[in-house]
């Protein structure tokens, strides 16, 4: 099992996913993406940064280079896809999974711990955990306000799509817990081919390596070996 | 062929909050100015030749779905002038 963390221009966070990933046993490679995507491999991570700048909007740029269409592909076909801060953002440009991560209700660039909640646990990302458990995770992102419409957003809590929201210590939703005005608090949500596939600002992999303290995000990465 | 200049605005739906805009407006009333709302936008030119107005404005409108404007939170609008 290799998994491709695919490495856009602006791209910061993917050596941090493939140490993550092999500190977990899965074996992960670097992928430049004007390379494509090599034939053997079963897993992508689209990891976080800054991709093209943040031109017209985050993401925007990334969603549309040609590897994308191979992701897309990959995807139908049931390959995991794990989107992460950009990659998140990337994920929702390119139609992978639904709504829009766009400016931050503060107008500011946060980076901060946040809590999470598991809102479905039958998921391959959320495997790991109990329904219910309150998960600890670093965010840094200027866009990552969850927004979709009203119609779209109840029907996706219908499906189950939404796999993490913002909460605080205890579990609770709320406003003053939710640090970007995301919708609903939604922090990730399962893609629309599946929920093989799956975006979430907060980043597991700068919480999985025992040495930063922090191993709450190794469960999402887990996803990779189910 | 002529030559045109399609002008694509895009704006956030109504509803959709806009930070930067409120940040925007907070900052000019502390310069003192006094106005009622601010909303932003982004504005692309774009020049191009076509082969009448519809075609060219057939090929920005397809530009703005697929590249300029996210569905999901924007409206846009093509205007398309004679360069």
């Amino acid at each position: 099992m290799t998994i491709a963390v695919i490495r856009f221009g602006g791209s910061n966070c993917d050596r941090d996913a493939v140490q993550a990933l092999e500190s977990l046993g899965v074996d992960a490679e670097l992928v430049w993406h004007e390379d494509g995507l090599p034939a053997e491999v079963e897993g992508i991570v689209l990891p976080g940064g800054f991709s093209y700048g943040d031109y017209l909007r985050a993401g925007a740029m990334a969603a549309r280079s040609p590897i994308m269409d191979e992701v897309r592909a990959a995807a139908d076909d049931g390959m995991p896809v794990l989107g992460i801060c950009n990659g998140a953002q990337i994920g929702s440009e390119s139609s992978l999974t639904p709504g829009a991560f766009t400016t931050n209700e503060s107008a500011r660039f946060q980076c901060e711990h946040v809590h999470l909640r598991v809102e479905n646990a039958d998921t391959p990302w959320t495997a790991a955990y109990e329904e219910g458990d309150v998960i600890e995770l670093p965010i840094a992102h200027g866009e990552g306000r969850f927004e979709v419409d009203d119609d779209r957003l109840e029907q996706l809590e219908a499906d189950d799509r939404i796999v993490f929201r913002y909460c605080d210590a205890e579990g609770t939703v709320s406003p003053e817990a939710n640090p970007n005005g995301s919708k609903h608090s939604v922090a990730g949500v399962t893609g629309d081919r599946g929920d093989h596939v799956a975006v979430l600002m907060p980043h597991p992999e700068r919480a999985t390596l025992e040495d930063l303290g922090n191993t709450d995000g190794a469960g999402v990465l887990e996803g990779f070996r189910a | 062929m002529t030559q045109f200049t399609a002008t694509v605005t895009v704006r956030l739906k109504t509803g959709v909050l806009d930070p930067e805009a409120e940040t925007t407006q907070r900052a000019l009333e502390r310069l003192g100015f006094e106005l009622e709302d601010l909303r932003s936008a982004d504005h692309f030119e774009i020049d191009l030749e076509a082969d009448s107005v519809d075609d060219a404005a057939e090929r920005v409108e397809s530009m703005a779905e697929r590249l300029l404007a996210n569905p999901t939170i924007h409206d846009y609008e093509v205007e398309i002038d004679h360069r």
